[in-house]
């Protein structure tokens, strides 16, 4: 489920990260106003937990399989929505600098798609309408039955939405990025009957853990709820900046600004420094080569064998077909590939080669001063 | 299980790592935050036919490895175990994008003897790749795949260097002068600090369950799974308010008070400077296949 670096382009992931960075300052904002510095441990420790319950994994009978808990779902039901965000965006940030899980840039993709969705989406809609509705009546073995029924339906429905929805988006990330050759519907059939299995797992287990907490201790799941709602009322009254409209629009409004700004970058300046996405073709890096180089591709262009560029895109050599004599432009362009890419061949290796030595070089150095 | 407790070691060894005194530990943390970021963003701008171009980026790890001595072995050993992920979604790639995009013709290479070293023939096999009159066709599916294949090893290699050279807590608090919000700061600490101390506690009640078992691999049943992580999850209930009393009789409030010195001076201005001036350059210029050009011209 986590992204990884190399799949993203820095487009996705710089927009995914301004996103990301806006939810986790306005969940920042919002817990601080509440009863912070009491909670501070709190978030902690149970974030600490989701680590320590990866730990104990049961048995699934069919399949012989091992399962252990989610996060997002069962955090949002503890602490309500905005410190379980912050919390699994801590969780995910430890996994991707200590077990390179996912990676620095595709961070912001995984905490929106794990974050995010349980946390904003599945908890408030699914789960929380679901069981409000048993929640307020009074103690009885019947009610209790019921609610241990509705708890259930609620996280494995809020569970499975949750997980879908990452799915979905994991998929759409790396389409947007078109690192992965992989077709939108192949991978979304990949992707979304997994994470179904997955969300099933983790809805039962969600569900049979919160009902094991609310017998036990009835308390704090009862100040959960009440106090996500008490605090929310308090302060939409206090200050109506902080309400979820306003965080939307902006987050909204800061993802088409990057989106749009990035994309645009890349397609207007395709060389150069370029942060692009869609570069396959090698054409135009072409002139800076011969622009600084020009004593260098003068000699190129004698030598037949050895002309100057490499990877050709797919486009171009349709659009050359299409247009001219394609026997011509076939043999031709052959040539050129051939030369070019023995010359990054030749020197691709090379360079591996020089970057070893390099390093070993370093090494023995450093290990003569350490001995003297 | 096992697999978490070597992940937990994994933590301690790299905390071990990065108490080590060289002079890249010793730079000011923000300075490593950044230049990880820009080098992990400049290698993924790359379009994604690009191989050769990436390859001047290899210099990055392997001098930093070098120069804050880090054990080599052990942080490739950690990167082939997390190569499944990019693998599976990369290995995609040959099967889908057929179309060829690079040629190269091997009377060529037989011209500049790498023949005599490489049993190109072999390769050919090994990859199923077409051989029409002595031409190698390479899809573009291979080439994005394995440029798909460098770009993880070079960004997960960043991020290993960038936390076993610099720390947890330092890469908090450069990220506290990052302007991060404080409360997530706070909590990055919370978590990594009670991390080793929850997931002994959860390794003890796994052991403490096994020892009680009588066959040696009897599974977890869900109706006893279910007790033992509300058990684990009461329990840190109880530890968090623990915590909170004891840190309210310390005078907590919302702030961790962090003592350390961090200056950011003439060092780490040449550091990020130098770093950004090599990548900058590798990413203008594709310095292997010039070198190849010049090369096969010498010849």
């Amino acid at each position: 489920m986590h992204m990884a670096d190399a799949l993203i382009s820095p487009a996705v992931g710089c927009t995914m990260w301004v996103v990301t960075a806006s939810l986790i300052g306005y969940c920042s904002k919002k817990v601080k106003s509440e009863m912070y510095d009491e909670k501070v441990p709190l978030m902690g420790v149970l974030g600490a937990f989701i680590f320590a319950a990866q730990m104990i994994n049961f048995t699934i009978p069919i399949t012989g399989s091992s399962g252990h808990l989610g996060g997002g779902m069962i955090l949002s039901i503890l602490l309500g929505p905005h410190i379980a965000f912050l919390t699994m965006a801590s969780v995910l940030t430890v996994q991707s600098l200590f077990f390179a899980d996912g990676g620095l840039l595709a961070l912001g993709c995984n905490i929106f798609n794990l974050g995010f969705f349980p946390c904003f989406i599945a908890y408030p809609l699914i789960y929380k309408n679901i069981v409000r509705k048993v929640h307020t009546q009074p103690y009885s073995h019947q009610n209790q039955q019921k609610k241990d029924k509705y708890i259930l339906i609620g996280a494995l429905i809020a569970s499975i939405v949750g997980l879908q929805m990452g799915a979905f988006a994991v998929v759409l990330e790396t389409l947007f990025s078109g690192i992965s050759e992989l077709p939108f519907g192949t991978f979304l059939l990949m992707m979304q009957p997994i994470h179904l299995a997955i969300g099933v797992v983790e809805g039962v287990t969600t569900a049979a853990v919160v009902i094991f907490i609310w017998k036990a201790r009835p308390e704090i799941l009862d100040s959960a709820l009440s106090t996500s709602s008490l605090s929310n009322s308090k302060l939409n009254s206090n200050s109506k900046s902080l309400s979820i409209r306003n965080v939307v629009i902006g987050v909204a409004l800061a993802t088409i600004l990057t989106g749009g700004v990035l994309s645009w970058f890349a397609s207007s300046n395709p060389d150069g420094l370029e942060w692009a996405m869609f570069k396959t073709s090698g054409v135009e890096e072409l002139k800076t080569q011969e622009g600084i180089h020009t004593s260098l591709s003068a000699i190129q262009e004698k030598i037949a064998f050895l002309p100057d560029y490499g990877f050709k895109s797919n486009e171009l050599s349709e659009s050359n077909k299409s247009s001219e004599n394609p026997n011509l432009v076939d043999s031709d362009s052959n040539i050129v590939n051939a030369g070019t890419s023995v010359s990054g061949l030749v020197g691709g290796t090379l360079t591996l080669l020089f970057t070893v030595v390099i390093g070993v070089a370093l090494k023995r150095r450093k290990s003569k001063i350490t001995i003297s | 299980m096992g697999n978490l407790q070597n992940n937990l070691f994994d933590i301690f060894y790299m905390d071990t790592l990065a108490c080590s005194k060289t002079w890249i530990h010793s730079l000011d943390p923000r300075a490593k935050v950044l230049t990880t970021l820009l080098f992990v963003g400049i290698v993924v701008s790359f379009g994604k036919y690009e191989i050769s171009i990436l390859i001047p980026f290899m210099l990055y790890p392997v001098i930093m490895i070098t120069w804050a001595n880090l054990p080599i072995i052990y942080l490739i050993k950690k990167m082939v175990l997390l190569m499944p992920f990019a693998f599976f979604i990369g290995i995609f790639n040959p099967f889908i994008d057929r179309d060829i995009i690079l040629k190269i013709d091997l009377t060529f290479i037989s011209l500049l003897d790498i023949a005599r070293f490489v049993d190109l023939t072999k390769f050919i096999e090994i990859m199923g790749l077409q051989n029409s009159t002595g031409v190698i066709e390479i899809s573009g599916g291979w080439l994005s795949f394995f440029s798909i294949m460098i770009r993880f090893s070079l960004t997960v290699s960043a991020a290993l260097i960038l936390i076993s050279t610099t720390g947890f807590d330092s890469v908090c608090l450069a990220l506290q002068k990052f302007r991060v919000p404080s409360p997530f700061i706070v909590q990055l600490m919370f978590l990594y600090r009670y991390m080793f101390v929850l997931i002994d506690e959860a390794s003890r009640m796994v052991r403490a369950r096994s020892l009680r078992t009588f066959d040696a691999d009897s599974k977890m049943r869900f109706s006893l799974f279910v007790p033992m992580i509300g058990q684990l999850l009461l329990r840190t209930l109880d530890r968090a308010q623990r915590i909170h009393l004891a840190m309210c009789c310390r005078g907590f409030d919302g702030h961790i008070q962090m003592v350390r010195k961090m200056s950011f001076g003439m060092k780490e201005i040449l550091f990020i400077a130098g770093w950004s001036f090599v990548f900058v350059m590798f990413r203008l210029y594709n310095i292997p296949l010039n070198l190849g050009i010049l090369l096969s011209k010498l010849y």
